[in-house]
């Protein structure tokens, strides 16, 4: 993946060659996993695709476009949000995080549950699960089953008994954390 | 499935030696001439182009590459492992890598470097158990002969162990320090020996998946993840009429969008000729970045022309096939044994009844996509696949270049289920490539995948059972009237009507003396194809529905009823995929099994019911049973249970995940899921309308039992389906004594309750 280095502005939906010059429009800006970012194009272009397609982070997928799987989940100011339908106006000065910026010196405890509990099948919607386990034990650090279950992300594989084991087993391991 | 290889000539292994001292393992086939040698791109550092399977670097870092096209069935772990069992390394010294597609030209037609790269019918491990295991014992039996020259010792005197061979005194050397002596010496004429399972420390142990680390980090590479300068992205708003064609289309405001270079018209294929392209025409929106080309595609002001199918309805096709199942007449005889008519006469009971099965999306969380460059002497194609070998054979048509001259690049793949043995939208990115004289990324949102797919065919089943005075089952007739899977067809590829439908030798078939099997075609428009356990996934809901209507209406025990169908234990021959052998005794086995784990027959008081089914699909063995409530408009699914029999399990984790995943998908689809048709037009767009299952809907856990087997692999990407929808619908009646025979099974039982 190439690495992007945090730029000033990042060129995007203004790259129309000969066309005429689109309408000037404020610079957007945004922090995507601690590195501050400028959006120059469309201001209701979906997150997304400002994810992959210009900052090349392709951790969050596509599946719908219409939110409703849940592929595309990041967190938005520490909070679990479809990116295919936030638009981008609606991160101006926000702080995005993304399944690649979850990780410190070590895997998030939620990730390692994930390897540790071999969640994965075809893995597409796992990052997108993950960053809704992580939003999710930040709001219920010990949560039930209905609080589990109330993660709506699909998966076509049928991972959910080990995303339940993977959430259970994180939830453990961060309590152990703040002992 | 990779086309062109015949994977039964016998394989032997290329050896060589990397620019950097690594001993690389490849197959090749015997019959070719010069040992082909390995593409000097693929000696380099970027591990996403390594070629053989084995690369052993002289730090003693063990490399294998993993052939398969992983869509979520685990051969990226368990391809691998069956190399690392031979080869005698630790699985933690082991890297995995993706091999590309192996394309090569011999003097006897193309071949393929890896062997069988497709990912279809369950059939990756089974092929992976004979030459696999041989690419990796080879590679031992080569250290140990270095070893030997380096001691100047009998290589019978020698082992190998976790990367290392050992000396009786005690000496070691690892393949590290062997690999160059290795690569210098050449192979024996034989195949060398292959370990005895009593052997094995790697096969049959728990094996998480092997790069689960990228996947968990966002790392791992789909598809849809790969961009290439230069490249435009491409989105496709296609004829929403069955066989549709384009009449004329205004681009004025798509052209005003920032970042859209470029609108081009694609045509379909035409009515009633053999598919071999797009799936249908359509006007495609290129633009610099994926927004630009959703936003232009939006603003496209199309005109379509309707096809020879407007009138095509799902409720017109169920009359039809009633229709014709209703006639005593036509149809293709699939089997005939004995004399119904006879057993009808002579019988003392008589049961029949019909079941519906839906049309099927295969709803791939990553919707089909490519990314393919076309240069004046090459091609390089980046996609999620399945058949590789076919999108080969498909640029080199449509672009004129020599196969060997198309790169191929394997990606993990958001899901396959079937729907990527199909290539349609590879053609659809050539003919955008050579018309925008650009790479293209072609993207599908999930509108394009839920509105154009190859659908699981459509069908109504007629069943009928005679049973005698001791209330055995004397005659069956399974009557079969749908769209079939057969779907434009041409060239040398013409498949009997009933293909994917109706099989001959599937249960009760050689276990009930009078038996008939017919199909019946139903035309249609929709465009069919494999989906995950295609035939078994279709008819299985009918006959094992069938067998428990049976059983209640002759008061018999629905366990028992099976068991004595399916009587002593014996080999019956299957011609069918899976084959050549149906063992009865084994199927009894995971019935048995199951039973006794979900406590058949234990008298409940709690308003629950119990339901069982079980069935053979390619090879494995697998039953089911649920029990479930309804509540409402709530279906409680309180256990489910699943017992497979799949020989020896590669990969237990593997395995158990396979089975976990099939039953919750099994589950999914059984109860919600159908597309349907009006006015020629399929009627779902998204998730909205086609519900996958969400966590809340499935049970907290699967029971996975895996059957203890000496007897050789098969794979397990699909028994874990077929029984799902028939032991639901048998615990929905046990719970509610309503009988749904139709499916999705929800929206029937609610209009029902």
């Amino acid at each position: 993946m190439p690495d992007k280095t945090p730029a000033p502005s990042v060129d995007t939906a203004a790259e129309s060659g000969a066309r005429p010059a689109p309408k000037v429009q404020a610079s957007i800006p945004v922090t995507v996993n601690g590195k501050p970012y400028f959006h120059d194009g469309d201001p209701a272009m979906p997150l997304l695709w400002f994810l992959r397609d210009t900052l090349r982070l392709t951790g969050s997928k596509f599946g719908c476009g219409i939110g409703a799987c849940g592929a595309c989940t990041v967190l938005i100011d520490g909070k679990a949000a479809r990116s295919c339908v936030m638009p981008m106006s609606g991160v101006a000065e926000r702080k995005v995080t993304t399944i690649e910026g979850l990780e410190g010196d070590a895997l998030h405890p939620v990730q390692q549950a994930w390897i540790d509990e071999d969640v994965a099948q075809c893995g597409y919607c796992q990052a997108g699960q993950i960053m809704a386990a992580v939003d999710l034990l930040k709001r219920k650090p010990k949560p039930g089953d209905d609080d589990i279950a109330a993660i709506g992300n699909l998966c076509r594989c049928g991972t959910y008994p080990r995303i339940r084991k993977a959430i259970l087993r994180a939830a453990e391991s961060m309590q152990g954390d703040k002992k | 499935m990779s086309a062109g290889v015949d994977g039964g000539r016998r394989r032997f292994l290329v050896v060589s030696l990397t620019a950097s001292g690594a001993l690389l393992l490849g197959l090749r086939p015997a019959f070719a001439g010069p040992t082909p040698g390995v593409p000097p791109e693929l000696l380099g550092d970027d591990l996403t182009e390594l070629g053989p399977f084995v690369r052993i670097e002289r730090d003693n870092r063990i490399v294998i590459g993993a052939r398969g096209c992983e869509i979520g069935q685990g051969v990226m772990t368990s391809l691998p492992m069956l190399i690392a069992e031979e080869l005698d390394v630790d699985w933690s010294q082991v890297r995995v890598v993706q091999l590309p597609y192996g394309y090569i030209d011999t003097d006897k037609g193309p071949s393929n470097r890896y062997g069988d790269q497709g990912a279809g019918g369950s059939t990756s491990v089974s092929d992976g158990w004979k030459d696999l295991r041989e690419a990796g014992a080879s590679a031992r039996w080569l250290l140990l002969q270095a070893a030997a020259k380096e001691w100047n010792l009998p290589a019978e005197q020698l082992r190998a162990e976790a990367g290392e061979i050992i000396a009786p005194d005690g000496r070691k050397l690892t393949y590290g320090a062997l690999a160059r002596t290795a690569a210098s010496i050449t192979l024996p004429d034989q195949p060398v020996a292959l370990k005895k399972p009593e052997q094995f420390r790697i096969i049959g142990k728990p094996t998480k998946v092997a790069d689960a680390r990228d996947i968990v980090s966002g790392r791992s590479r789909f598809g849809i993840d790969e961009y290439a300068a230069d490249a435009l992205v491409a989105v496709i708003v296609r004829c929403p009429h069955l066989d549709g064609t384009l009449e004329s289309f205004d681009d004025a405001e798509t052209r005003k969008v920032a970042g859209v270079v470029d609108v081009i018209a694609l045509p379909g294929p035409k009515p009633g000729e053999p598919f071999d392209g797009p799936l249908a025409s359509g006007v495609a929106v290129l633009a610099e970045h994926t927004w630009g080309a959703l936003k232009g595609r939006e603003l496209l002001k199309v005109k379509w022309k309707e096809g020879p199918w407007s009138a095509e309805s799902t409720p017109a096709l169920a009359a039809r096939a009633n229709e014709l199942l209703d006639g005593k007449e036509g149809g293709t005889a699939v089997r005939h044994d004995g004399d119904f008519a006879k057993a009808r006469k002579q019988a003392r009971q008589f049961v029949e009844a019909r079941y519906e099965v839906p049309f099927l999306a295969h709803a791939t969380m990553e919707p089909p996509g490519a990314l393919i460059e076309i240069k004046q002497d090459s091609a390089r194609l980046v996609a999620s696949l399945q058949s590789p070998g076919s999108a080969s054979e498909m640029i080199a048509r449509m672009t004129g270049l020599a196969r060997k001259d198309i790169e191929i690049r394997m990606t993990r793949a958001g899901g396959g289920f079937g729907r990527r043995l199909e290539n349609d939208f590879v053609a659809e990115a050539v003919l955008l490539a050579k018309a925008a004289g650009r790479p293209v990324k072609l993207m599908w949102t999930r509108e394009d995948d839920l509105q154009h797919d190859f659908y699981r065919p459509f069908g109504v089943h007629a069943l009928g059972a005679t049973l005698d005075r001791r209330k055995q089952v004397t005659g069956w007739t399974h009557r079969c009237a749908a769209t079939p899977r057969p779907y434009r067809e041409g060239g040398g590829r013409k498949r009997p009507i009933n293909t994917g439908c109706l099989e001959a030798d599937d249960f009760p078939a050689g276990l009930v003396a009078n038996l008939d099997k017919t199909f019946f075609s139903v035309d249609s428009g929709m465009p069919r194809g494999w989906w995950r356990a295609p035939l078994h996934t279709f008819h299985a809901f009918a006959v094992q529905s069938f067998i428990d209507e049976i059983a209640i209406a002759s008061k018999q025990d629905a366990v028992a009823l099976r068991l004595a169908m399916l009587g002593e234990a014996r080999q019956l021959p299957y011609s069918g995929h899976g084959g050549p052998h149906f063992d009865t005794g084994r199927l009894a086995n995971v019935l048995k099994l199951c039973a006794a784990k979900i406590g058949w027959g234990e008298r409940r008081s709690d308003g629950h019911g119990l339901g069982i089914a079980c069935h053979f699909t390619f090879g494995g063995y697998a039953a089911h049973a649920f029990e479930v409530s309804v509540e409402g408009r709530e279906l409680r699914i309180h256990r489910a249970v699943c017992v497979v029999d799949v020989g020896r399990a590669v990969n237990p984790l593997g395995v158990e995940a396979q089975m976990m995943g099939g039953t919750i998908d099994g589950i999914s689809t059984a109860l919600h899921l159908a597309i349907t048709v009006k006015d020629g037009q399929v009627q779902q767009h998204n998730f909205p309308d086609y519900p996958l299952l969400r966590m809340a809907q499935a049970p907290k856990s699967v029971e996975v039992q895996i059957v203890e087997s000496d007897l050789e692999p098969v794979g397990a990407g699909e028994m874990g389906i077929p029984s799902v929808a028939p032991a639901l619908a048998n615990a929905v009646y046990a719970a509610t004594t309503v009988r749904v025979r139709k499916l999705p099974l929800m929206p029937e039982l609610m209009r029902m309750l």
